[in-house]
């Protein structure tokens, strides 16, 4: 089954591929075959319900026990016009017995619901792959929609291709008879046929689809049954049906993953269960002013659910009373957060640095997309590192934290407060739309082990006049953080004025004094500066003389590459930043351990500018800006070429 | 959604002690200049807090950017003097996750009405318990002379050699047609009336928008000089009091009336035979149509036929209320949020080793 594994298989070949004996099911003999791992990408219009289909697939394989990375892939227009190429929609899922790192470069399996999707995907399939394609959707004016002069059904075009033709609008129809439903409703639920069709094909358990279809058509008790009766009808026409000789087994990925107990999350969830369990570690409410932009609005909609752990979620008019409110909450007292992309990061400059200038705690959650300007809004970007880094008038360092996969996510979003509430700054926490919408298994972290982020507020006077008086002085720092005291309203006594105006140093009364700003602005650089990251890692097994360095998303894709390049005989090592500002203190000492240091990133060279300027290291740029991840293939031929150079 | 009429003010905890307006003084040194309509309302708002009553420490003022935004340095309360236009977002974060504060915004013609137009448009139609003090002097003072959102058309400025082309706003009417529950106008020099705006202002349930016409003397000199000159003022300043008729001018000589036909308000001669007809102000009027009507009668030029007071004063939910509910809806209905429970979720595996 050499072409179920494509020669495109990413990561170690580990699994033992064989074929088992036929086993009996309802009196039908077929053949089983185990394979290591997987990628399936269900492709349609975007009204098709395939990102449903796909994250229903996900949770089964979940629960089932493999590995898994996924990879939404779907238009910025919420109904773009039916059967054209740029209204398909497609969910990609890798998923093995085995550690992978990404959703996979290739579909082993494509299930194409529409000529649209079939040839929007087919080039992104091997010869030799599965297609699964709903023939009913194949009529003569929806090929010629999008270019096809002849079905390529039978023109021959998809001859190196194993091509399963299933009529599944009507196959569901049919299947739907008996509910009533007009032939419009009925078809709906082919998407539901498709993910029974492909359960059936790779043994997927669906007790949890059945339920999930019921809950979620509670309310449409007859919707519901038609649904769930269509998923059944799909599982039993691959069960019964000649054309689907052999089913396969992917097995659980025991050895992969340590003890524990396991969900599967996205980047946008584990985000939110991020901000929600640092605002519980800190005891401290939280509250999050935001204005819905495509990629962030989830973790608006999520948190907006949890109103019974005291947060508090403000849908703003706009992206700056967004994090206004943000902001005022955090001067009351709050763990404050405000959530957006690029282009919201823009809109909320100036109250950024207002932030920087009051020394209150703040989380920037920025879910970057293709830009610049409205740029590609469902689409995956890295480009807002120095927008984050440098986008504000004035001397203004913010602290920047990444997440590197979906799961990491959460505790990004602890270490992004941490920093915020410790030394009383706004951070920026810099994920993307491929982490966000992306999902991979997660060990449930027990509550006991999440760190402490309790920081005290100030009770009473900091500071002894000349003449013995005691008073508070808002801007008195921490000497060992830099931090100034956080005085919240309703403290008696520490009543205190803060602004926007460069503040004397201690007292926070208005000054234009020239040295005073001179040594207010070096020390608000002190303060980030100092700030206390964890040494970076380096993985060298071989005493490599390239290293790779990476940022945010690009982890899955670069360890993935470097994975190969090893298999293959290859040394390089490997580096990943989770904190973008200040760098880790050993970074420039690891740099310059290397003869070669490659920086691969979705954005033109942004890391390797700042690591070129902060270290005069002669870093080798490897980029791509085409909306979507590094393919783990191509980014180890780059990597080769690095190390070959 | 049921909403108490109870005074929210009753949340904000309770002075200790006597409080005298001295109290109220911060150790700054006052830099607007001299003879600036805003040491007038400073004094004014200094002197009124000790009659609210509330501990210090739970009075909070906002501010954006401006001559008048210097306001909270001021104030020997909290305080935050943010950026320009911002300050009902900040202040609408702060008093809605701390019911606990009286919290106060301070802003001007240009901070409030032009860069900051949005949100207070948003403050005032979600109803969130702020107290919005706009000091109006028609001019942009701190960037030395530019006409503002509420100068008069044709205004000769730096920045308007030939005139301004802009028609202004009437803040009121603004306030009006944006849902505020609670909107009034005053003029800086008249400590008794801008006291017992102030006064009504705190003691409302959600936001309240205060226009306080402001004298700057140094660009925009003598600006509301017919409102304030004890012989202009008769015939310029209708004032407003609810459950009386609206009356002026000499001898109270002019009233306002309901043209039956179109439902518009005008100024007529009070006669024997008209009297009856002399509407009525009624500040709790469930409608804004009157006191919509009512802030139309003063001509923007003149300023003649301006009425001061309380234009409008309804109940309607107040945003924090509401957001506090929610929450406390939520504890009953799905228990206090249970940290483990949430990162587990209703779908996983277990991994033995």
């Amino acid at each position: 089954m050499t072409s179920q594994v494509s020669s495109e298989a990413g990561e170690a070949l580990l699994g033992e591929q064989r074929s088992a004996p036929a086993e009996a099911r309802n009196g039908a003999e077929k053949e089983v075959r185990r394979l290591d791992r997987v990628i399936i990408r269900f492709a349609g219009d975007s009204g098709d319900g395939m990102q449903l289909t796909g994250d229903r697939f996900t949770s089964e394989t979940a629960s089932f026990g493999n590995d898994l990375s996924t990879l939404p892939n779907f238009p910025a227009e919420i109904r773009a016009p039916a059967g054209t190429l740029p209204g398909v929609s497609s969910f990609q899922l890798h998923f093995a017995d085995h550690d992978i790192l990404t959703p996979g470069d290739a579909p082993n399996v494509l299930v194409a619901m529409n000529p649209a999707a079939l040839k929007a995907n087919i080039a992104d399939v091997p010869r030799g792959g599965e297609i699964i394609v709903n023939t009913d959707e194949f009529a003569k004016r929806a090929m010629a929609k999008v270019g096809y002069a002849q079905s390529p059904l039978e023109d021959g075009s998809l001859d190196g291709y194993r091509v399963h033709p299933v009529p599944l609008t009507t196959l569901t129809i049919e299947a739907l008879k008996e509910f009533g439903l007009s032939r419009k409703e009925a078809e709906r639920s082919k998407n539901m046929f498709a993910l029974g069709l492909l359960s059936w094909m790779y043994h997927r358990p669906t007790e949890g689809t059945e339920a999930f279809l019921r809950s979620k058509f509670a309310k449409k008790p007859q919707i519901a049954e038609a649904n769930v009766a269509a998923f059944r009808a799909g599982w039993n026409f691959g069960e019964t049906t000649e054309d689907f000789a052999v089913s396969y087994e992917v097995a659980p990925a025991t050895r992969a993953f340590p003890t524990g107990t396991y969900r599967n999350i996205s980047g946008n969830l584990a985000l939110s269960y991020g901000l929600i369990a640092a605002a519980k570690q800190a005891e401290l409410p939280l509250y999050l002013g935001s204005y819905p932009i495509t990629p962030a609005s989830d973790i608006l909609h999520e948190l907006s659910r949890h109103k019974n752990f005291g947060v508090r979620t403000f849908q703003a008019e706009d992206e700056i009373a967004g994090i206004g409110a943000a902001l005022g909450a955090a001067f009351g007292g709050s763990l404050a957060v405000t959530t957006t992309s690029g282009p919201g990061v823009a809109l909320k400059s100036e109250t950024i640095g207002l932030a920087v200038s009051l020394e209150l705690p703040l989380l920037i959650v920025d879910i970057q997309r293709g830009g610049p300007s409205t740029g590609l809004p469902t689409k995956t970007e890295q480009a807002d590192l120095l927008q984050a880094m440098y986008g504000r008038n004035g001397e203004a360092p913010v602290p920047v934290v990444a997440p590197k996969t979906p799961a990491d996510c959460f505790d990004a979003a602890l270490e992004a407060a941490r920093i915020a509430l410790t030394y009383r700054t706004p951070v920026f926490l810099l994920s993307d739309g491929y982490l966000a919408n992306g999902s991979e298994p997660w060990r449930i972290p027990e509550v006991a082990d999440l760190p402490d982020l309790r920081t005290p507020f100030a009770t009473g006077p900091n500071h002894t006049q000349a003449d013995g008086t005691e008073v508070f002085w808002p801007y008195k720092r921490d000497p060992e953080t830099l931090a100034r005291p956080w005085a919240v309203p309703g403290t008696p006594g520490l009543e205190h004025r803060i602004g926007g105006i460069e503040k004397q140093d201690g007292t926070g009364n208005i000054s234009y004094d020239p040295a005073n700003h001179e040594f207010m602005v070096r020390t608000r650089q002190a303060k980030i500066d100092g700030i206390d990251v964890p040494d970076i890692e380096t993985d060298d097994p071989d005493g490599a003389r390239t290293l790779v360095l990476g940022w945010g998303s690009t982890y899955g894709p670069i360890t993935a590459a470097v994975r190969r390049i090893r298999r293959e005989g290859g040394h390089i090592a490997q580096a990943h930043l989770r904190h973008l500002n200040p760098f880790p203190k050993n970074l420039g000492e690891v740099l310059k351990r290397y003869e070669k240091v490659v920086i691969p990133e979705m954005n033109l060279g942004q890391l390797a500018t700042l690591v070129r300027a902060e270290f005069l290291v002669d870093a080798r740029s490897h980029t791509q800006v085409n909306g979507m991840p590094f393919k783990a293939e191509q980014l180890a031929a780059a990597l080769k070429e690095a190390i070959d150079a | 959604m049921p909403e108490t009429s109870e005074p929210l003010l009753h949340l904000v905890p309770k002075a200790q002690a006597q409080q005298t307006m001295k109290d109220f003084k911060s150790d700054q040194e006052v830099r607007w200049c001299p003879g600036c309509g805003d040491y007038a309302v400073l004094a004014a708002v200094q002197g009124f807090m000790p009659e609210l009553g509330l501990a210090k420490e739970n009075i909070v003022f906002v501010s954006g950017i401006g001559c008048s935004s210097r306001f909270p340095y001021y104030m020997n309360t909290y305080g935050m003097h943010s950026i320009h236009g911002r300050a009902p977002a900040i202040a609408t974060g702060l008093a809605t996750s701390r019911r606990d504060l009286s919290v106060w915004v301070v802003t001007g013609d240009g901070d409030a009405l032009s860069i900051g137009g949005n949100h207070l448009i948003h403050a005032l139609r979600r109803n969130v318990n702020l107290k919005i003090l706009l000091f109006n002097n028609r001019i942009y003072g701190l960037t030395k002379g530019q006409y503002s959102p509420t100068s008069e058309v044709g205004k000769i400025t730096k920045s308007t050699p030939m005139g301004s082309l802009d028609a202004p706003f009437n803040p009121v009417s603004l306030a009006i047609g944006a849902e505020a529950t609670f909107v009034a106008r005053t003029v800086d020099s008249d400590r008794k009336h801008l006291t017992e705006v102030l006064r009504q202002a705190a003691d409302h349930n959600g936001t309240a928008l205060v226009e306080i016409y402001q004298n700057c003397n140094i660009f925009n000199d003598g600006a509301f000089e017919v409102l304030k000159d004890k012989d202009q003022a008769q015939e310029a300043v209708i004032r407003l009091e609810h459950g009386q008729p609206i009356r002026f001018g000499a001898g109270l000589g002019k009233g306002v009336v309901r043209d039956p036909a179109t439902g518009d308000l005008e100024v007529v001669e009070v006669t024997p035979e008209n009297e009856s007809r002399i509407l009525v102000h009624d500040a709790h009027a469930a409608s804004p149509t009157t006191a919509f009507a009512l802030s139309r009668l003063a001509d923007t030029d003149t300023l003649h036929q301006t009425p001061i007071g309380v234009l409008r004063s309804v109940e309607r939910p107040v945003y924090d209320t509401l957001m506090a509910d929610q929450l406390d809806r939520a504890v009953d209905q799905q228990g206090e949020g249970d940290l483990a429970g949430l990162l587990s979720g209703n779908d996983t595996w277990t991994v033995v080793g």
